[in-house]
């Protein structure tokens, strides 16, 4: 957002105004909330708060100016706190409260909504996770790999699906020729943490702890439920998919695992094979190949986005 | 004027909002339900499951889309990928119309994802008006635009609520899907009288109505649509219809979400307020 005007239009009488008034109010907005979960008490130019709320916003015989803003402020950061909170059960489980807390506020403080759907809202927490360290440290790195994979999963959950190729399109071109696509829906982890064991584990204390919830006695449950700790690293190659809608995490063999990233990056599928190395029995690769086509991971190449192997 | 040009000239009754705890009950049991209304954005997905469950409420049920985020009254041009996306769930689902707000909620391409009131000005009226006949056009559509809650106003407006309302939807030419519950809210925050909102809106442009439950705090009343409707809004319902006649109406509840059962009963006590309604159509 560009930055709003020192002070907002007296009267709007263009649409030149209009921005320039709605600038200044979603600056407000979307200002981060004091520890008291209030409006901040001074503007960015340091004038005070109520002051600038009074040139706009008119008070009432109940409300300040100032209060009125004060509950779209609080409101726009519990919607969204909301949201990444949703999105991002596992970050929540590894970091704890107070740590994903700060992590969430500085990253919608630094990374606002820019799409018109909350569903895109975590697109980017990876990248911002490994750009400021300081927020997660000493688990940065564990932080970052928990945040792409459940960025992976909103992806198997409503990402596109295009035509799976047939078993004969194989036969038509030559392997040295043929290059097939994945499923825009996959996306492939390359992870130093098993975060796919983690994940379950996340999910089903969720899930218990939802369920005691609508019982008498529920907090005592709820004491007896053990923290899922933070998994200890172990190399780890995840697929991230969905079949029949539903969503699914699979192992796969390293050898495997760089077919599927040579195939995804547009090799074509002899050099994809030859990828997995040469102590890989082609027996083995045939099995994998009937497990992935009859998955339906494989679509015809598009020159439509491409999703990478992480 | 149960059916008119900016509902597609439908009759669809007393409906309800399609939401994800009630998805189990209503596809196993079959209820009998007028509409279903959607959040369009929950369904402007590529793929999976919301696409296949919406496909399978299509089978038996009439759906009638209601955006969130088209943000008519941002400066903003619309996004073009939301237009798109639009467009191709509103193929998809045969929506008669279309609802969104009329509201700003984005500036420079960064969303707040709330619905922000408008300064009631000439000029944003006609900026909105312009956005919604674009829109309108593109997706091919008839467009209602549903008034808000608010809990604040502006020195820079220039008329009421209402007249701000009916300058859009007459420079726009589009429908008004009147949500008397946000009337209710806003009339009690800013102090004005609610009949006096529902009496001096173009009648004849109302598509569809929207009742809700709210929650009074000490100084405002917030629109939470978490509980049963309230008598002060069915009575305001009750007026609306008698203007405007019996019309299609959604029950909103989107939080602490019931049984299906007590959302529907809830939603079918409007029958109880549109009896003068339909005396007066007869």
């Amino acid at each position: 957002m560009k930055r709003p005007p020192r002070h907002p239009p007296a009267r709007i009488e263009s649409t030149a105004d209009l921005r320039s008034f709605q600038r200044m109010m979603a600056s407000v907005i979307v200002r981060p909330l004091t520890a008291d979960d209030g409006l901040q008490p001074r503007w960015v130019d340091g004038r005070p708060m109520d002051e600038v709320a009074s040139e706009f916003v008119k008070p009432n015989d109940r409300l300040t100016s100032f209060e009125r803003l004060e509950l779209y402020n609080r409101m726009y950061w519990s919607r969204l706190f909301d949201a990444i909170r949703d999105d991002c059960p596992g970050l929540l489980a590894a970091l704890g409260e107070d740590a994903f807390s700060r992590l969430a506020r500085e990253y919608l403080a630094r990374c606002p909504s820019r799409s018109f759907t909350l569903r895109n809202l975590c697109s980017r927490l990876e990248r911002f996770i490994l750009e400021k360290p300081g927020l997660t440290a000493p688990r940065t790195r564990l932080a970052a790999e928990i945040a792409r994979f459940e960025w992976a999963q909103t992806v198997a959950f409503d990402g596109e699906s295009r035509p799976v190729v047939a078993e004969s399109y194989f036969a038509r071109t030559a392997p040295s020729r043929l290059r097939l696509g994945l499923q825009p829906y996959l996306t492939l982890l390359r992870l130093r943490y098993p975060i796919d064991t983690y994940m379950i584990a996340v999910k089903r204390r969720d899930a218990l702890r939802s369920e005691a919830s609508n019982t008498p006695g529920a907090a005592a449950v709820h004491r007896a439920f053990r923290r899922v700790g933070p998994p200890r690293p172990r190399r780890t190659h995840v697929a991230v998919h969905r079949h029949n809608n539903r969503l699914f995490y699979k192992r796969i063999d390293p050898a495997a695992f760089r077919i599927l990233e040579a195939l995804r990056a547009g090799s074509t599928l002899s050099r994809a094979i030859a990828a997995a190395g040469p102590g890989v029995k082609p027996a083995k690769v045939k099995g994998w190949f009937t497990s992935w086509m009859a998955l339906g991971w494989f679509c015809a190449r598009g020159n439509k986005r491409r999703r990478g192997a992480s | 004027m149960p059916a008119n040009r900016f509902n597609g000239n439908t009759d669809y009754g007393i409906g309800i909002g399609l939401r994800v705890p009630h998805y189990s009950h209503i596809l196993s049991k079959k209820p009998v339900v007028d509409w279903f209304e959607i959040i369009s954005e929950n369904f402007m997905v590529d793929g999976g499951r919301p696409l296949e469950l919406l496909d399978r409420i299509l089978e038996q049920y009439r759906v009638v889309q209601h955006g969130v985020s088209m943000y008519f009254g941002s400066a903003d041009k619309p996004d073009r990928t939301h237009l798109r996306k639009l467009r191709a769930l509103v193929k998809r689902t045969g929506t008669p119309w279309l609802s969104d707000h009329l509201c700003w909620g984005s500036v420079d391409g960064t969303y707040t994802h709330d619905l922000l009131p408008m300064p009631y000005t000439f000029a944003a009226a006609r900026r909105t008006a312009e956005k919604i006949r674009q829109i309108r056009d593109f997706i091919e559509v008839p467009v209602c635009v549903e008034n808000v809650s608010s809990y604040a106003e502006f020195h820079a407006s220039e008329m009421t609520e209402w007249e701000f309302l009916t300058e859009v939807v007459e420079l726009a030419d589009c429908g008004i899907l009147l949500d008397v519950n946000n009337i209710y809210v806003s009339s009690k925050n800013h102090g004005f009288n609610p009949y006096d909102y529902v009496d001096n809106v173009p009648h004849h442009r109302v598509g569809q109505m929207h009742i809700a439950g709210h929650t009074k705090f000490e100084k405002y009343i917030l629109d939470t649509h978490d509980h049963p409707v309230l008598d002060p809004v069915w009575k305001l319902y009750a007026h609306a219809t008698r203007l405007c006649g019996v019309t299609a109406t959604l029950l909103e509840w989107d939080d602490k979400i019931p049984s299906f059962g007590e959302v529907h009963n809830e939603a079918l006590k409007a029958n109880e307020f549109i009896g003068g309604a339909r005396k007066a159509a007869v």
